[in-house]
C-alpha cells in the first residue's frame, strides 16, 4: 500500500508527534522519559496484542478518537505494575491492586489526555490540519478486548492491522506506556502524506510485491 | 485434547473432543454453531456487522457477521454436520470504551450482536444461549464433546452456557 519513502515520511511524522508526547509525559512526571523510534507496522490482527503481553493479559487502556480532517484512534496501553507506579508518582500514594477509585481513574485519563493532546497538537501544527480530540476513555481489561475496538474499525478496509507504534519508558520506576495510532482507513495516512507534500501511489499495493 | 485457537476474523470447525478457543473478545462476537448429534462444532470470531461496508471486494469473509456465518456453515457441512441439527451460542459484543460520539462508530459491539442475531434468524438457526454486551472482555472456550460454551472474564466471573 505504501512505498518505502512514504513509510519513512509517516515514521517521521510519528516521531515529531511522539517526541512532543514524550516531553509532555516527562514534564508531568518530572522524570526522564525515553522514547522508542516510532514504527509503522502491518501485521495480522492477532499479532497486535502480542506486543503488549498477549490477548488475555490484563492491561490499562486509554483511548481517544481523533476527528476532523483526519480520522484515527490513539490508544495507550500500560501494564498493571506501570499503572500502579504512575499513580504513585502522580498521587503520591502506594497502591498494590488495580481496583481504582474514581480519582485514580481520572488521574490516568488526564495523564493520557496530556500526552495524546501533545501528540495531536504537534501533528496539527506541523500539517496545518484541523483536528479534534475526544475526551479520554479508560478500560482495565484483557489486552485483546481493548485493542479490538480500533482494530475492528480498521477491519472495514483491511485484512491486517495497520498502525504506528512506539513506547515511552521511564526507567527508574519501570513505567512503559505503549502508544498505538490506528487509522480508520488508509486515507488518514494518505491525507497526512499529501499535506506534507509526499506524493502517494494510488492504493492497493500496485507494485504487487507484497510490501506495505 | 486438541485446543484450536480462532483469531480475530477467523472461523474454524472441529470434532469432539477438541476445544475451540478465542482469547480476549471485546467488541468482537464469538459465534458457535454445533451439531450435537455428530458432535461437530464451529466458532467464528466476528469483528464487524456487515460486509456491504467492506472497503474492497476480495475481503476476508471471516471478519463480517453475514459472510462469516455462511462460510462457517459451509465448512461444518463439509465436515459432515447437518444444518438442521445446528444450534447457536454467542458471546462478546462489549462496548469497551464509553465514548459519546455523534456517529455509531463506537457502538460496534452492540451492532455486531444485532447483526449476528439477524443472520441466525434468517437462516432459522436457534440461538439457545448468549452472554453479550456489557463493558468487559471475554475469553471463550467451546467444547465439541458437550456443546458447552465457557465464558471467562476479568472481574465478572465465569459463565457456562
Amino acid at each position: 500500500m505504501f512505498k518505502e519513502i512514504e513509510l519513512d515520511a509517516l515514521k517521521e511524522i510519528g516521531n515529531i508527534g511522539a517526541g512532543n508526547a514524550a516531553t509532555a509525559l516527562s514534564m508531568l512526571l518530572a522524570k526522564k522519559v525515553k522514547m522508542k523510534i516510532p514504527e509503522v507496522k502491518a501485521l495480522p490482527f492477532d499479532e497486535v496484542s502480542k506486543l503488549v503481553g498477549g490477548p488475555e493479559n490484563m492491561v490499562t487502556g486509554i483511548f481517544f478518537r481523533i476527528e476532523g480532517e483526519l480520522e484515527f484512534n490513539i490508544l495507550f496501553i500500560i501494564q498493571p505494575a506501570g499503572t500502579l507506579n504512575l499513580l504513585k508518582i502522580m498521587l503520591g500514594q502506594e497502591k498494590l491492586e488495580l481496583n481504582l477509585t474514581a480519582l485514580e481513574e481520572s488521574a490516568l485519563k488526564e495523564m493520557g489526555n496530556i500526552i495524546a493532546s501533545a501528540f495531536v497538537a504537534a501533528l496539527a501544527d506541523f500539517t496545518r490540519l484541523s483536528l479534534r480530540i475526544s475526551v479520554p476513555c479508560l478500560a482495565i481489561d484483557m489486552a485483546g478486548a481493548i485493542l479490538s475496538v480500533p482494530l475492528s474499525l480498521y477491519g472495514y478496509i483491511g485484512d491486517t492491522a495497520f498502525l504506528l507504534e512506539t513506547e515511552f519508558e521511564e526507567g527508574l520506576d519501570d513505567i512503559k506506556v505503549h502508544f498505538f495510532l490506528i487509522p480508520d482507513d488508509d486515507s488518514a495516512f494518505k491525507v497526512l502524506l499529501n499535506t506534507i507534500g509526499v506524493r502517494t501511489s494510488d492504493g492497493n499495493n500496485s507494485s504487487g510485491d507484497g510490501r506495505i | 485434547m486438541e485446543i484450536i485457537r480462532v483469531g480475530m476474523g477467523e472461523y474454524k470447525t472441529a470434532k469432539a473432543p477438541a476445544l475451540l478457543v478465542s482469547f480476549g473478545l471485546g467488541s468482537c462476537v464469538g459465534v458457535t454453531l454445533y451439531d450435537g448429534v455428530r458432535k461437530i462444532g464451529g466458532l467464528a470470531h466476528i469483528m464487524l456487522p456487515d460486509s456491504s461496508l467492506a472497503g474492497k471486494k476480495d475481503f476476508n469473509p471471516g471478519k463480517f457477521a453475514d459472510t462469516a456465518i455462511d462460510h462457517l456453515i459451509a465448512e461444518l457441512k463439509d465436515e459432515g454436520a447437518s444444518t438442521k441439527n445446528l444450534v447457536a451460542k454467542i458471546a462478546g459484543g462489549a462496548q469497551m470504551f464509553q465514548l459519546k460520539s455523534e456517529n455509531s462508530v463506537m457502538m460496534i459491539g452492540k451492532r455486531n450482536v444485532e447483526a449476528v442475531r439477524r443472520k441466525l434468524n434468517q437462516l432459522n438457526i436457534d440461538l439457545i444461549a448468549e452472554d453479550v454486551e456489557g463493558n468487559y472482555g471475554r475469553t471463550i472456550e467451546f467444547c465439541c464433546e458437550t456443546g458447552k460454551l465457557t465464558v471467562k472474564t476479568i472481574g465478572h466471573g465465569i459463565k457456562i452456557l
